[in-house]
């Protein structure tokens, strides 16, 4: 949820319920208020009636209230006794209305004469039916409002408070510590922004400094780690020319040097991924990529009869593309090499090359771990001879020039290169 | 015939000077620019290995100092900077051939020995051994019992083992000459087999006096029968 809408909803809610019990105190209020004046004009009207009966001789009851406001009946001196004015809501037919209408009746009781009277007065109360109702429109009006009024405000001066804020998100986002990319940072006027902005900036730094330190190691450490690989595996090889070595010895040494051929292939695509995401290989050219792969898969030919693997490449449409020579012969060997190493059975290994799409599959019994399959030192269980680094550069290699590589599983394994649209 | 390596690193320079000893060169070494140029300067040789990092200085001056000099030595570049760049400029500069470390010793022989065919001979030299006769240039290889029908990488193969006659070759060292540097140790070169096999039904057929021996299941060597 965004950091707006979910101010907006605690407001919203902290709204509804001001505004409900702020509702309900008004309404008990109001209701207080007009029953009191109520009240006191119906003691008013009592003294007025109570007046009126002293000035005539007599007095004359009324049973109902007909055109009237009072009933007047004379009561038995035990019934008034102890009786005391009282004030309650009963409900009366009214003409115009043509309905049971609530009206507030006054009942009092007073003597002349020695004859004790009661007296009934009632005046016509508010409809608190309508009331309530009134009062819940007004109300719901007020919190839309209201509502509205906060969406604006929030929208409109949030926003530009937050600003910087926002700013600093989309900066985070597009940064990546491997591109060198550097980060924009606004001065604000907010201090807190300010400081956010200032430990960012120095957690950055930092990080990037670390990054490349790292990188720098692996570097120096690869390249000054050749040489004496180079100078012992050379050693071996002319120990191997001795003729008085006995096979064993002799099997012994080979499998030295094949181990420390293996060091120096890890070490060199070691190398080679810190020299390409150093963008060491400057030199673009046009590669054709149908071309490419027909001499990559010749050059596999003695190891794809070996294997009794066939390649079937389906030309739907030239590819080409500016990249360095180089670098396209390394991302298309790996991946074809790839497809051969890993096939299952004699399988058929096709690539399709479209206008700006290159795909090859090669059928496996399981689909891979697309997530940690490009990453460094991916191992696979059945082949002790791959460095786990071959997709990694080419990740690194199609990353370099905004190539898609991606990895599918549909009964067979799909790797597929989708090229940038504007080449 | 007469070689020159000029390598600061000791080791590295021991291991190169033994493996060309065994060829019969006279060899001489330079650890050091300075050292280097003082010899080339005085003596004449057929053959410069060149280190490019070197202690005092680059590689390059000496290149640039032979070429001043007009002096027609062959130079084949040895470099741990395996990158296109020191290549080409290596070799526009005027070396002959350019090798990256780590290198197989059979390549660094095969390296030598095809830079002096071409200086000396300008190429038409052809390999003799025993009956079989080797034109690299031309691609022919027979004996006086008639011409084999190879193709390229039987070829290859033929020529990379006889130039490194009666030394052991190592599958990878073998499989890296031939097919390149992409084909790694994948399934371990058992696919060199094949074409070895052609290779032996081959030599029969035209009855040369080479064979081809398989070394423990390392690697492989030619030596006559």
């Amino acid at each position: 949820m965004k950091l707006l809408n979910y101010t907006s909803k605690y407001f919203a809610w902290l709204l509804f319920f001001i505004l409900t019990g702020w509702a309900v105190i008004l309404y008990f209020q109001m209701l207080d208020e007009i029953y009191d004046s109520m009240d006191d004009g119906l003691e008013n009207q009592k003294m007025l009636v109570i007046r009126n009966t002293k000035k005539q001789d007599s007095i004359q009851t009324r049973t109902d209230f007909g055109d009237g406001y009072y009933i007047l009946n004379s009561i038995s001196e035990k019934s008034a006794l102890g009786f005391k004015d009282s004030y309650r809501d009963t409900l009366m037919y009214m003409q115009n209305e043509k309905d049971y209408e609530p009206v507030r009746l006054l009942e009092s009781v007073f003597k002349r004469e020695n004859q004790y009277y009661k007296l009934k007065l009632i005046t016509s109360m508010v409809e608190e039916d309508d009331l309530i109702e009134d009062l819940l429109f007004s109300i719901i009006w007020l919190y839309l409002g209201l509502i509205l009024s906060i969406l604006i405000l929030n929208n409109l001066i949030l926003k530009k408070v937050w600003n910087p804020f926002y700013k600093l998100i989309d900066n985070l986002k597009n940064f990546k510590i491997e591109k060198d990319s550097e980060i924009e940072l606004e001065n604000s006027k907010i201090d807190e922004f300010n400081t956010l902005n200032e430990n960012i900036e120095g957690l950055i730094s930092k990080s990037v400094k670390s990054y490349r330190s790292q990188k720098q190691f692996i570097e120096n450490a690869s390249h000054e780690l050749q040489t004496p690989i180079a100078i012992s595996i050379n050693k071996l090889e002319l120990l191997l020319e001795d003729d008085s070595l006995e096979e064993a010895q002799a099997v012994r040494i080979v499998s030295v040097i094949e181990n420390l051929e293996r060091l120096s292939r890890f070490n060199q695509s070691l190398l080679l991924l810190s020299k390409i995401e150093n963008k060491q290989f400057p030199g673009v050219k046009e590669v054709n990529s149908n071309m490419l792969t027909k001499n990559i898969v010749d050059n596999f030919e003695d190891l794809l009869n070996h294997k009794n693997v066939e390649v079937q490449i389906k030309n739907i449409h030239d590819l080409n593309f500016s990249v360095n020579p180089d670098l396209a012969q390394i991302l298309l060997t790996n991946l074809i090499k790839n497809a051969i190493i890993h096939n299952s059975n004699s399988g058929l290994i096709e690539i399709n090359i479209d206008s700006n799409s290159w795909q090859i599959s090669n059928p496996g019994k399981r689909n891979l771990d697309q997530e940690n399959l490009f990453t460094r030192f991916q191992k696979v269980k059945d082949n002790s001879h791959s460095s786990g680094l071959g997709l990694a550069i080419s990740l690194a290699i199609a990353d370099l020039y905004q190539i898609q590589l991606s990895y599918n599983y549909e009964e067979k394994h799909i790797f597929k290169l989708d090229f940038p649209p504007s080449r | 015939m007469k070689i020159l390596i000029v390598e600061d690193e000791k080791d590295m320079l021991q291991n190169m000077q033994d493996t060309l000893i065994k060829e019969n060169y006279l060899i001489e070494t330079a650890s050091d620019l300075n050292s280097a140029i003082a010899k080339v300067g005085v003596y004449d040789y057929d053959c410069i290995l060149l280190d490019i990092n070197l202690p005092d200085g680059s590689g390059m001056e000496i290149l640039n100092f032979l070429r001043k000099n007009e002096k027609t030595e062959g130079v084949i570049i040895v470099s741990a900077r395996n990158s296109l760049d020191d290549r080409l400029l290596g070799l526009n500069t005027g070396a002959d051939d350019y090798l990256a470390k780590p290198f197989h010793m059979a390549e660094l022989n095969a390296r030598v020995k095809a830079l002096l065919r071409r200086k000396k001979f300008a190429g038409s030299e052809v390999l003799k051994i025993a009956n079989l006769c080797i034109d690299v240039e031309n691609y022919i290889s027979k004996t006086e019992h008639g011409e084999m029908e190879l193709n390229r990488k039987e070829f290859d193969i033929l020529t990379y083992l006889a130039t490194n006659q009666n030394r052991l070759v190592s599958k990878s060292a073998l499989a890296e000459h031939v097919w390149g540097d992409h084909i790694d140790q994948a399934d371990n070169f058992e696919f060199i087999y094949s074409q070895i096999k052609n290779l032996r039904k081959k030599l029969k057929e035209i009855k040369a006096e080479v064979e081809i021996k398989a070394v423990y299941g390392i690697g492989y060597k030619l030596s006559l029968t």
